[in-house]
Parts: structure tokens; sequence; C-alpha cells
């Protein structure tokens, strides 16, 4: 730190580099971690794989009773409903995001001093950070929420009108039920609002004041200076963040296992919003306790658990890179 | 910044050791504050969610009588249990199905079946101006929970139900989703009972056709108390605790009767399930044909089942296991047969019949550690 080091001069190892020693044992850990995790998986899954090969990705049949596996349904409900999630939650979020950076900054400087101007003020702060606070409650709070009270919401005002109008269409085909595919992915897009629109927040005040100023200079009204300087800018982060949204959707456990209606086999592939479904690690989480550890059951089920690590780590490094070429330009690097 | 590693690494080692000092001692306090020492042992177990409130029950009511032995036991369920009993991570395990022939020979010694309980499953259903009481078989629950019904005034539901006016609405099909006990016995009460129509065989996951899967007991009770139309099946304490839910009479063995699910009628279907000419095997012999399924007799329900404690013959086999640990292990295993059953009842388990109880105390008695017998 500061200092040249001479070639071939030893020195006694400061504090400074026991530190650094101990915070690289630290993070490489993290790595460490990482590789078990795919080891565990994939040596727990192998009599799937040698059993059923590639069929496992492409099968419809799930029995425990005549250990047959295919995961095929459960990879399409993972990616149905994150895909809901984002086609729901990203535009809500970057909504979100843009009142955050652009307007709410003016609002709090133009509310003046009096008494209605610190209340305007501290209502914008609040709401600044309960978005995030959003992304502190537990998953299984919004599960049972979307069990005892979304659901019926989704059922009478979302899902019963589609239905009535829309049934013949293949999507919105069937007897809504609540307990869906639909459900499941508007839980989803509820939960990743905190995370997508935090993301877009920070990554819209990356962007240089320069550019705002460039747009309002040449007569731009305040959409078109959000529309070309700086969502045009940030277009890379905000599409970062969405993945990161959808990484997280993609994961989600105990929200989904309790409103997607787990059906289970070729009732299971999502043909209809208001079907029931089952996900990836909604299958995990349903099935794992109870499976018989001498039968192909846990393996299979470990299988899937590696189909799911390897989409959200494909997702997750997809994500970070977007996001950090986004951030490089907020350094001053040019891009 | 100018660097004086020297003193920077003082006040380091000396912030290292007060931590270190100060967590210690905090830990030591709370520690010492929840658990007070006592020169005592832990028995650990897992498996099954199913009789996890009895067992904590009974748990509890030991550990008072004797408050040098805490029992934990882990819900975590029963293929897990089993998997914990076999990589010896625990004193005993808890399953709702025997063990297979399979799980058996994959484990690395003997273990003794020892049941510990009755339970008994319910078919629960919501239909509005229809109340408890309507009668089924087990060929058509088969044909609902399959799909082959799906109208609930099917004439096969009414010719069992000539006096009720049944709605023309769709069945709405409430299951299970997660592995459990509860559809291991549902599933083979209409594999034993309805052979020929069911074949989705006997499982703790089963390859539903139809309906919504839901998490856990409570989560069946969910959809069943607040659609109508919904017909699921839970496990009896569900039904009898929760005065909301309405629930099917279940033709008996004999075909003589449609029979009510009640503490009572389960108990008089379990001592006719164990009484002669059926003869129980031994706690080391395989469980794995017993069952307590449509059993004869006017009154008896006929879906009940046992679950099972499971644990090694010879003890020393379990890492940490020490002389006095399996003498209270040994003796919490006779209290649970003993004054356990008396606990079972109100909540809403049904107690052993005697002979079961006497299978119960030969197999505690036959446990040794090292090859001694232990004293119950």
């Amino acid at each position: 730190m500061g200092e040249t080091r001479r070639m071939g001069q030893l020195r006694r190892p400061t504090s400074d580099d026991i530190f650094v020693i101990q915070s690289g044992i630290f993070a490489s850990a993290i790595i460490v971690v990482l590789v078990l995790t795919g080891y565990v998986l994939v040596s727990g899954s192998v009599p799937v794989w040698s059993k059923f090969g590639r069929g496992f990705l492409t099968g419809t049949t799930w029995s425990p009773v005549k250990e047959v596996f295919g995961a095929l349904p459960y990879i399409l409900g993972t990616i149905v409903t994150s895909l809901i999630a984002i086609a729901i939650g990203v535009p809500l979020s970057i909504g979100v995001a843009i009142f955050l950076s652009e307007m709410a900054p003016h609002a709090i400087r133009a509310a003046g001093s009096g008494v209605l101007g610190g209340l305007i003020r501290t209502m914008l702060r609040i709401l600044s950070s309960g978005i995030e606070l959003l992304a502190a409650v537990p998953s299984v709070i919004y599960g049972l929420w979307g069990l005892f009270v979304f659901r019926f919401w989704v059922l009478d005002y979302v899902e019963t009108p589609l239905s009535k109008y829309l049934g013949s269409v293949p999507v919105f085909s069937g007897t809504p039920f609540g307990l869906d595919i639909l459900t499941a992915g508007l839980i989803l897009a509820i939960m990743i609002i905190p995370t997508v629109s935090a993301i877009s927040r920070e990554v819209m005040t990356a962007v240089p004041l320069a550019q705002r100023e460039a747009a309002y200079s040449i007569g731009a009204t305040r959409w078109e200076v959000i529309r070309i300087s700086v969502l045009g800018y940030a277009r890379s982060g905000i599409f970062g963040a969405a993945i990161l949204g959808l990484g997280r959707a993609v994961g989600e456990t105990m929200a989904v296992t309790m409103v997607i209606g787990n059906a289970i086999g070729a009732q299971a592939i999502p043909s209809s919003l208001f079907r029931p479904g089952q996900t990836m690690s909604s299958l995990i989480a349903n099935e794992f306790n109870e499976a018989d550890p001498t039968s192909l059951h846990p393996a299979a089920l470990i299988g899937v658990g590696l189909v799911l690590f390897m989409f959200a780590i494909t997702i997750n490094v997809l994500a970070q890179l977007l996001v950090w070429r986004v951030l490089k330009i907020k350094s001053g690097s040019v891009e | 910044m100018q660097r004086r590693p020297g003193i920077s690494r003082t006040i380091f080692i000396i912030a290292l050791v007060v931590v270190a000092a100060v967590s210690g001692v905090t830990g030591y306090l709370v520690n010492g504050f929840l658990h007070p020492p006592a020169a005592g042992e832990t028995l650990n177990g897992a498996g099954a969610t199913f009789p996890y409130p009895f067992l904590s029950a009974v748990a509890n009511n030991y550990s008072r009588i004797h408050p040098n032995i805490q029992v934990n036991y882990q819900a975590i369920g029963s293929g897990a249990g089993i998997k914990a009993l076999g990589a010896k991570t625990v004193d005993f395990a808890a399953s709702d199905a025997p063990l297979s022939a399979a799980q058996i020979a994959a484990l690395p010694a003997a273990a003794l079946h020892i049941p510990e309980t009755i339970g008994a499953v319910v078919v629960a259903y919501n239909l509005s101006g229809i109340l408890t009481g309507l009668n089924l078989n087990s060929t058509t629950i088969a044909r609902i929970f399959q799909g082959n019904i799906t109208m609930w005034n099917d004439p096969r539901i009414q010719a069992l139900n000539p006096s009720l006016t049944l709605p023309a609405q769709q069945i709405l099909v409430v299951h299970r989703s997660d592995g459990s006990g509860t559809t291991f016995v549902f599933s083979g009460y209409l594999n034993t009972a309805a052979t020929g129509v069911w074949v989705l065989g006997q499982a703790t996951s089963i390859a539903w056709p139809v309906g919504i899967g839901a998490f856990g007991n409570q989560g069946v009770a969910g959809p069943l108390l607040g659609t109508h139309y919904t017909i699921g099946y839970v496990e009896l304490a569900y039904a009898l605790t929760n005065s909301a839910m309405t629930y099917g009479f279940v033709r008996n063995h004999d075909n003589t009767t449609f029979v009510k699910p009640s503490l009572a009628n389960v108990t008089y279907a379990a001592q006719n399930a164990t009484a002669a000419p059926v003869t129980l095997p031994e706690g080391n012999q395989s469980w794995a044909s017993v069952n307590l399924l449509n059993a004869k007799g006017l009154e008896s329900y006929p879906i009940v089942s046992f679950t099972y404690l499971l644990v090694y013959r010879e003890l020393s086999i379990v890492p940490g296991m020490t002389l006095d640990k399996a003498k209270a292990l040994v003796d919490f295993l006779w209290f649970v047969v003993h004054n356990g059953q008396a606990q079972a009842s109100p909540l809403a388990y049904v107690p052993l019949p005697a002979g079961t109880v006497a299978i119960d105390e030969r197999s505690v008695e036959s446990i040794t550690f090292n090859g001694q017998t232990l004293p119950t």
C-alpha cells in the first residue's frame, strides 16, 4: 500500500499482509463452496443421468412409484413463471427507479422549507427506503400472504374476468382456482421489484450529469431527457438488473410452492396460465424430505437441483457482466 | 497514510482477544442460562412429521420426570430420518412406513421396528349444504382422486348417498404436494381396497393426474375450508380439531356400513387388524407387509396406520453412544410405549393395542450395548 517494493528485497510481513492473506482465504472460500456445491450436485445425480441420459431433461413422467423421472414440466414451469415475473415486474421497477432517481430528488429540493415541504421530503425518503424494505420480507411471508389473501384477488379480479371473456384462448383455458402459474408469476413479480428497482436506480444515478444537461440544453422535455440520456445510457445496466431479478425468480422456492398448485408429471406442463404448475425449486422443496433414500427419487431431485444451479449461475454471470459494464462507465474509463 | 505496523498489530491482537473473551463469556452465560449444567444425556431423533406432535409431547413429559435427559426430535420427514439413522447421526428415527427390504439392506446394522402410535387419514370436502357424513367407498375415492369421476353429482357418488342432493359441480381435488406419510397411508388404502381401480400405486409422493397440490396438512386444509366443491385428505387430528371441516364416512371392509372417522373407530380397527389370526412380527423382523388398512369389523375405520420408531438393536454402532446414553434411550423408548400411550388420545392419536405393546416391550428389552442388555 503505497510502498514500492524493490526487486529481490524481502521484508517482514506486516499486519496489512496478514490482513490481505486472511481476506484472500475468506474470499476464496466462496469459490470453494460453489465448486463443492457443483460437485455434490453432479455426483448425487449420476444415477439419474446414467439411467435416463438426456431423456431426464425431455421426459414428462415423474413417478416415484415406477421410478421414472423426467424434469421437462418443471424446467418449463420455472421458465414460464420467471418470464411472467420479468414481464410484469421489470416495467414497474423501471418506473419506480425513474421516480426515485429522476423525480424524487427534484421534488425534495423543490418541496420548500415549510412544514408541508418537510412532510413531503420525509414521505419521499420513506418511499425510497420502503422499496428496499420489500426485499427484507422473508419469502415465506409472501407465500402465506399469497395463499390466504392474494390468490383470492387474482381469482376474483384477474382470472375470472379473463376466463369469462378470453376463455377460448388456449393460455386462458381451464377453470381458474387461484393457485396456478399466473398467481405464482405475479407473486414473483412483486418479489423481484425491490432488487430490480434498487439496482436500476443505482445505474440511473450513475449516468453523468453532463448527459442530462446536454439533453436539456437542446430543449428536451423531462421525459425526453429520461428516455434518451438516462434510459439510453443506463440500458445495459437496467438489463443486468432485470436479469438479476430473473435470477431471484428462478430460484425462489417457498412463496412459489405455496401458490403454484404443485401439479406433477405431464399435468404440470404450463399449457395455460390457469393450471396448477410446478417449478424446479418447488418440486425439490416438496419431495426431498420423504424421498426414499434407497430409490432413484433423491438422485432425480438432485438432478433437478443441478439443472436449477446451472440456470441460476448462467443468469447471474450474465447479469454481473452487464452491470459491471455500466459501473465502469461511471468510474471514468472509456467503454 | 503513515503506517505503524507494530502498534496496529498489537491493537489487532488485543481486539481479537477482547472479542474472543467477550463472546466466550457471553456464550457461557447464555448457554448456562438456557441449559443449566447437568450431568445429563441428549437423545437425538429425526424422521416423520406425522407423529411429531405426539413425540414432542411425550418427550417433553419424559424430560420433566428425568430432568437430566433431553430428547431432541427433528421432524425432517421419514425418508430423511431413515437416511440419518443409516448415517448414524441420530440415536433413533421415526417413519410412517415400515422399512422396505432395500432400506433394511442399506442400513449398516439390524434395526428394530417399534410401533409408537396409530394414525388415520380422513377424506375431507367442502360442499355447501352438505355436512360431515357423505358416504364414500374405496373405488369411488380412487376414481375421484384419479380424475375418473369429475362431477359431484356423478351417479356413482349419488348411489352411495341416495338421500342427498349433490351439486352439478366439478370436483376439485386437493392433494399433498410434499412427500408425506399421510399420502403413503392414503394411497396404501386405495391400493389395498380398490384393487383394479387404483393404478397409481403406494408411495409418499404420487404422480397425481388431477388436482391442486398443497404443502402439508395445513396447506390442504386451507383450500378445503376456503373453496367450495373441493375434496382432499388430511390426518385425523386435523379433521377432529377443526370444527369447520366436513369429512366423509368410509365403507367398512365387511361392506355393511359407512364408518365415521373417530378415535373409537380407529382404535377398534387397530384392535381388529392386529387380533388373531393375524400375528404381528417381532421388532427385529420385517414389518414391510404389516398394515392396519381395511380391517374387518362393523365399526372399523379403514384408513389406519402404525407409525414406527426405528432404533439399532446393538447401540454401540452409533458414534458417541455410551452405556449411560444407551440406558437413557432404552428408558425413553419404554416410556413412549407405556406412559406415552396415555398422551395419544388428547392429541387425536390412537393408543397401541395391548398385543402391540407386548411386542414393543420385547423389542425394547432386546436392545443391547456392547452385547450387554440394558435395564428397562
